[in-house]
């Protein structure tokens, strides 16, 4: 499990020297500080992303639930000067129960994740559109949430804030992953769902909690975005941030499978497609590379980490051939291998003949 | 009359176990050729060798299908020369209609493009041979399962069939369309059609078959000539179960309490097709320290009544009353059942039972999690003690307790999974077929765990299919037939005879009669 997690540091680490050593800008405390803010700000609603691809599932709609948020947030300070505490906690509610209604929609009705998401992106999109007559909501020259601005866009001995909410949140949510009972059913719900609920996990709830939690992360990112950008046009906000989140996602380590993935992954998937933007730049790359770039290390990125996880089953499974015994069976030994005994309970009880 | 098909000295093993020895099986034209047999004597591997599913080399013996020697290399082979394999299981595409579904391998097409007049004309004509009245363009999630059967058949009759291979057509048919179906088989006799017919119901079987062969542990033992000879149920029951034991079991002392678990007016409905009863109304009690076995064939309901009462994880407008220890419980949900005593050790081992890609540990504390995480949080030295008491109880061999479970043998796997649930401290135990598909040494070993629970005063019901266990290791036999419990038998008295005629002489004979002979054999020309 750590493995991937130390490739790719390693590969982290080496493209990093590599950048530096070609343009020493590349690593001034400016660039790097810049470099942090930003993973900060993609990196939480990537934690939230990650959870709910574990369970085998997929969000769609974070991009358009920050412009959404977002409008209505501004509009909340501003037009109708809500106290910014009110405002922030409306916006996480806000995050949290859209969040909600899709888990329900999930694992209720039984909707396909990436429809029910794909269609609240569409959705919040419209909404946030139709909300603002498509026109810009920014601050005006007052201080409408001054104290708040300072917390989600200022930094801590240099640090960005935005930096060390990710730090927390992602030490918070790992252990809520990776040593709580949510943690292991939840993994458990992604590798093997049938299972899981026969051994007692309601994984209903699971499902749905990992998607309110997509949901509430979503909030959180959409006033840190909210005060970075400092003005919101609902038709550009959050544009394909998801597409970042599930990359960030799968480059650390995720399975759209379910079931594998880890949040220091993720964190680490998020940091790395950061530099490469970072570097795109740097190095005088056209700019209209970027996705290219972007789009081929992670398509390396999977395709390495593939060929060598078969290499590691593959000697797991000698290995395990070498140590058990031959399968003596009475005539049902060899049913299990046929395609009907692999139907789950629901269809059939698999009585066979 | 020269022979159709002759298979000769086919053998067949798996990994060891031999599941056909040195069959030999004719078919002559025009017959109809009924194959009966336990679970797992062998009858749906000889019709895959027949078929080619198993190609030729990877089984000893020789076809031969109208006087040539065939090698079949897969199914293309087998149903060039018309010998179709209808699967108990139907292959139809649910949401195509009949008539794509009777052309979806070979549709009738002008310069590449599918032909619909033809499509739809000679489907009619195909439906109407058949004797089903529907359109062609009707979608087969609409139909019954009657209605798709004779579909399947009306598929292998456009092309050209000439060996029609049924394996239980009328395992999941009402008796209406079973006989419908078998008045077909007879007029397909008349038009040169053979038909090997696998069944498990003797009435339907002496009352079409020309020939029937009995199979046990893969080898013909019996084969009777319907039309010199009389048909006997009890020859055939006899010739199917009769065999030495082979397993030893444990011996048992049981101290036998008051109920544990009681089950009254158990009912419960299939999920896809709500009209079904699956389990009817049935009753049900294990005592302390008491091991009850369900007997039963494939889809007598076993499963389904055990994986509805099990936290209804399974069926559909599920009602009834269950007691745990005397007071009523509530059985709403899984954790509901976990938390009330019940745990239930599925039949489905890889699917159902384990997560493969989890190791030991994970998997024995997945059902009891907040027994080794105080305030939520995995007490890791806990856990790990945890797994290895169990691995070292159930002597389960693994490198550590961090191996994943998918590299573990069968028996291994199985000692996990009873792990799981003993670690629930459950009052009552059912496990669903606990010895499918593991050796005979680990299977000792699961015998002896079945004790050892009986005797520290848990119920434990066992469901299998090989009856020798249930009469090895079980106090009390409950016989399971069509969704309905219809005989029980104390240890002592209980023979593999006994309860499969319990089975038998309560599959409907037309009318529901019972009968102990049937006499429709040798009358038929």
């Amino acid at each position: 499990m750590m493995k991937k997690e130390l490739g790719l540091c390693l590969l982290l680490a080496v493209i990093s020297a590599i950048t530096g050593a070609i343009n020493p800008a590349f690593l001034s405390l400016v660039n790097l500080l810049n470099m942090a803010n930003l993973i900060g700000l993609f990196g939480v609603f990537a934690l939230g992303e990650g959870l709910v691809i574990i369970t085998g599932g997929i969000d769609l709609s974070l991009g358009s639930m920050f412009a959404l948020l977002g409008v209505v947030f501004i509009d909340l300070l501003t037009t109708y000067q809500v106290h910014w505490p009110f405002a922030l906690l409306l916006v996480l509610l806000g995050g949290l129960v859209l969040g909600g209604i899709q888990g329900f929609l999930i694992t209720r009705l039984k909707m396909q994740p990436f429809i029910v998401t794909l269609c609240g992106l569409l959705i919040y999109r419209g909404v946030a559109r139709y909300y603002t007559s498509d026109s810009t909501r920014g601050f005006g020259y007052g201080d409408e949430a001054s104290t708040l601005s300072n917390i989600a866009s200022g930094n801590i001995a240099g640090i960005p804030n935005t930096f060390v909410f990710l730090i927390i949140l992602a030490l918070i949510l790992g252990v809520l992953l990776h040593r709580s009972v949510y943690g292991r059913w939840l993994y458990a719900v992604g590798k093997n769902e049938e299972a899981a609920r026969f051994s007692g996990i309601r994984t209903d709830i699971v499902i749905a909690t990992a998607y309110i939690i997509s949901g509430g992360l979503a909030g959180v990112s959409t006033v840190l975005f909210v005060f970075y950008t400092n003005s919101v046009s609902p038709s550009s906000f959050g544009n394909f941030y998801e597409l970042y989140a599930i990359a960030a996602a799968v480059l650390g380590g995720c399975s759209l499978r379910g079931g594998e993935g880890s949040i220091l992954g993720i964190v680490l998937g998020t940091a790395l497609l950061q530099v490469l933007q970072n570097l795109v730049n740097i190095l005088g790359i056209p700019n209209s590379l970027n996705f290219a770039v972007m789009g081929t290390v992670i398509l390396l990125g999977v395709l390495a980490d593939q060929q060598l996880q078969n290499r590691r089953r593959r000697k797991a499974a000698l290995a395990g051939v070498a140590r058990t015994a031959p399968r003596s069976t009475l005539s049902q030994g060899k049913q299990s291998a046929s395609p009907r005994s692999a139907a789950a309970l629901p269809t059939s009880t698999g009585d066979q003949a | 009359m020269t022979a159709m098909l002759e298979m000769r000295g086919v053998s067949k093993s798996f990994a060891g176990v031999q599941a056909l020895r040195d069959v030999n099986f004719t078919v002559e034209p025009g017959q109809i050729h009924a194959l009966v047999g336990e679970n797992g004597a062998g009858k749906s591997t000889l019709m895959k060798v027949l078929s080619g599913v198993y190609p030729h080399g990877d089984y000893e013996g020789t076809i031969i299908f109208d006087g040539e020697e065939q090698r079949f290399r897969d199914i293309n082979d087998s149903e060039a020369l018309g010998i179709i394999i209808i699967h108990q299981e139907l292959a139809l595409i649910p949401l195509m209609s009949i008539a794509e579904n009777i052309f979806l391998s070979h549709p009738p097409s002008r310069f590449g493009v599918i032909d619909r007049d033809a499509v739809y004309r000679r489907t009619r004509e195909l439906l109407a041979q058949v004797g089903l009245r529907e359109p062609p363009d009707a979608l087969i999630t609409d139909l019954g399962i009657g209605k798709q059967q004779l579909v399947e058949i009306a598929k292998a009759l456009s092309k050209r069939v000439r060996l029609l291979i049924l394996d239980e057509p009328t395992a999941s048919l009402n008796e209406a369309d079973s006989a419908a179906l078998l008045d077909r088989l007879m007029a397909f006799r008349q038009q040169g059609i053979a038909s090997i017919l696998i069944s498990h119901k003797l009435n339907e079987v002496a009352r079409v078959a020309d020939r029937i062969t009995i199979l046990r542990d893969g080898r013909t033992v019996d084969s009777i000539d319907c039309r010199t000879e009389q048909v006997e149920e009890d020859r055939i029951i006899r010739s199917m179960v009769d065999r030495d034991l082979a397993h030893r079991f444990p011996p048992r002392d049981a101290r036998i309490g008051d109920p544990v678990l009681v089950v009254e007016d158990w009912s419960v409905y299939h999920p896809l097709h709500p009209e079904r009863q699956m389990i009817k109304n049935v009753g049900f009690h294990v005592r302390r320290g008491e091991v009850v076995g369900i007997a039963g064939l494939m889809g007598a309901g076993r499963t389904e009544f055990a994986t509805s009462l099990f936290g209804r994880a399974w069926g559909y407008n599920i009602s009834g009353r269950v007691w745990l220890d005397g007071s009523e419980v509530d059985l709403s949900s899984v954790p509901a059942a976990i938390d009330a005593g019940l745990a239930y050790v599925t039949e489905d081992r890889k699917q159902l039972g384990l997560i493969l890609a989890d190791d030991v540990r994970k998997n024995i504390t997945l059902a009891s999690l907040s027994q080794v995480a105080p305030r939520w949080v995995v007490d890791d030295i806990r856990e790990l003690k945890a797994a290895s008491d169990y691995r070292n109880r159930m002597r389960i061999r693994c490198s550590d307790v961090y191996q994943e479970t998918g590299q573990l043998s069968g028996g291994n796997q199985q000692k996990v999974v009873l792990s799981k649930w003993l670690m629930t401290d459950p009052k009552v135990l059912i496990l669903d077929e606990p010895t499918r598909g593991i050796d005979v040494g680990a299977k000792y070993e699961i015998y002896c765990t079945i004790n050892e629970l009986a005797e520290a005063g848990r119920g434990v019901v066992v469901i299998s299919s090989e009856m020798p266990e249930l009469l090895g290791i079980c106090d009390r036999i409950c016989v399971m037939n069509d969704g309905a419990f219809v005989g029980e038998f104390a240890a002592g008295e209980a023979t593999q005879e006994k309860i499969m005629r319990a089975i038998m002489r309560n599959k409907p004979v037309q009318g529901g009669v019972e009968r102990n002979r049937m006499q429709m054999g040798g009358a038929r020309p």
